[in-house]
């Protein structure tokens, strides 16, 4: 038989659930924010366990390997400041063909670099936390890339960490463009729950040509990520719907699998 | 003894919370991470209180849900019914034996995941889920229930090292004492 503490255990519960369903969607993302800060002291003993070994292993670096490296970082600024001022020379030429031709100046991008601190314990979304939050001017829908390519957007937003929502995730959907002569458009979606290096790219058009291993970029449509953001390469496409539109499979270039530091791009 | 417990079951779920989001090795491995919360439940519903359970439910299903893209709160009801079904059947549960807390382990881990997705699917969400997912659900089950009975062997040494240990009454007697006389 159940007993009156029972009842009462089970409607607090059950009340409790009900109460922060019913929250406004602000006050939850705050009453969340506050939850999860409490993680915080946790993280940084785990950054700072993670820096020990490296500090240890800089410590122990012989003189001779460290001179190597040094070398190689000088070869490797040159070559990289040659490129630099080709770039700066092209951009100067793009900017003059702009103004010539009336068309709005692009402007550079701003990254700031972040560490990836968890991944989403949940096995039904794909998000990752970073170290920066609203304290380092992050905000809602930033993009988010790597070296390699695209990785996702922000989605929300504490004062010293952010919620990354990746390419993959049914809450990323981004406009695609496929580098071939046609430029078709389409939109990356997600594919499947256990493979993260592949996306779908779909809504391309029906009599769209694609060819494994053409590059998908940003289309820059939507507002939210810049155009000629890689994003990866086609694997391989199926028309779909009695040939109303083309899906494709797209590997990312971005190692999801593997993310450690991010960029935050700016606009 | 009961605050101890209760402090300690808490603190394990905090700490398997954190240990999950920040160490996803076995995401690696396998293509999905393993939830130890309801296999705790499965610990906390046959050896402490219905207050405990009703915490941990609480407590374990918001920092779970904290840290994930969750909406908040999802995880409290599946948690607090695996507990409270547990609970109710408690004294028909041989819960000394591994073998029954693995099944327990194995059935709280499968279904926890399942009811989170599907309120998550009532509340209008679109969750990340396809064929890989059944994969997934396996290695959640099998993950919950090999955790359970090692989670039920740790608090057992836990309480024998730090909690309190009640006197054990010897035999002795001392009205029963062989007193010697002089010869």
């Amino acid at each position: 038989m159940l007993k009156r503490k029972h009842y009462l255990a089970l409607g607090a519960v059950v009340l409790a659930a009900l109460l922060i369903f019913s929250l406004p969607q602000r006050a939850t993302s705050r009453l969340k924010l506050a939850v999860s800060s409490l993680f915080l002291p946790l993280f940084g003993l785990l950054h700072t366990a993670q820096q020990l070994p490296v500090a240890a292993a800089d410590t122990v670096m012989p003189r001779s390997a460290l001179l190597r490296e040094i070398g190689e970082l000088r070869r490797q600024n040159e070559r990289l400041n040659i490129q630099l001022q080709q770039a700066a020379a092209t951009a100067q030429e793009n900017d003059q063909l702009r103004a010539l031709l009336g068309w709005q100046r692009q402007t550079p991008w701003r990254l700031k670099l972040a560490n990836v601190v968890m991944r989403d314990p949940a096995n039904w979304w794909r998000t990752v936390q970073i170290d920066l939050g609203s304290r380092d001017g992050v905000r809602e829908n930033l993009p988010v890339l790597t070296t390699d390519g695209l990785v996702g957007r922000v989605t929300s937003v504490g004062l010293t960490r952010s919620q990354v929502v990746l390419l993959g995730d049914p809450y990323c959907r981004v406009s695609a463009l496929v580098e071939n002569p046609a430029h078709d458009v389409g939109i990356i979606t997600a594919s499947g729950p256990l493979d993260t290096s592949l996306v779908e790219l779909t809504y391309l058009s029906g009599n769209a040509v694609l060819k494994p291993g053409q590059n998908v970029v940003t289309s820059g449509e939507g507002g939210i990520y810049p155009r000629g953001i890689p994003i990866g390469q086609i694997v391989d496409s199926q028309t779909v719907e009695y040939g109303l539109y083309t899906e494709a499979r797209v590997k990312l270039s971005a190692n999801l699998g593997a993310l450690e530091q991010v960029w935050v791009l700016f606009p | 003894m009961k605050s101890f417990n209760t402090i300690l079951i808490l603190a394990t779920a905090f700490l398997a919370v954190f240990g999950e989001a920040a160490f996803p090795v076995l995401r690696h491995w396998l293509g999905a991470q393993v939830d130890v919360l309801p296999g705790l439940m499965v610990y906390t519903a046959l050896n402490a209180d219905i207050v405990t359970v009703s915490l941990l439910a609480a407590l374990g299903g918001l920092w779970f849900d904290a840290l994930s893209a969750n909406p908040l709160g999802v995880s409290v009801l599946p948690l607090f019914a695996i507990g409270y079904v547990i609970y109710l059947e408690r004294e028909l549960i041989l819960r000394e034996l591994p073998f029954a807390q693995f099944i327990l382990g194995a059935a709280a881990s499968a279904a926890a995941p399942a009811l989170c997705v599907l309120l998550l699917l009532t509340g209008g969400r679109d969750p990340l889920l396809g064929w890989g997912s059944l994969w997934q659900w396996l290695v959640m089950t099998a993950g919950g229930a090999i955790a359970t009975p090692i989670l039920f062997e740790f608090f057992h040494r836990c309480q024998h090292a730090l909690g309190y240990q009640p006197r054990t009454e010897t035999s002795f007697r001392p009205d029963r004492e062989i007193r010697r006389g002089r010869l």
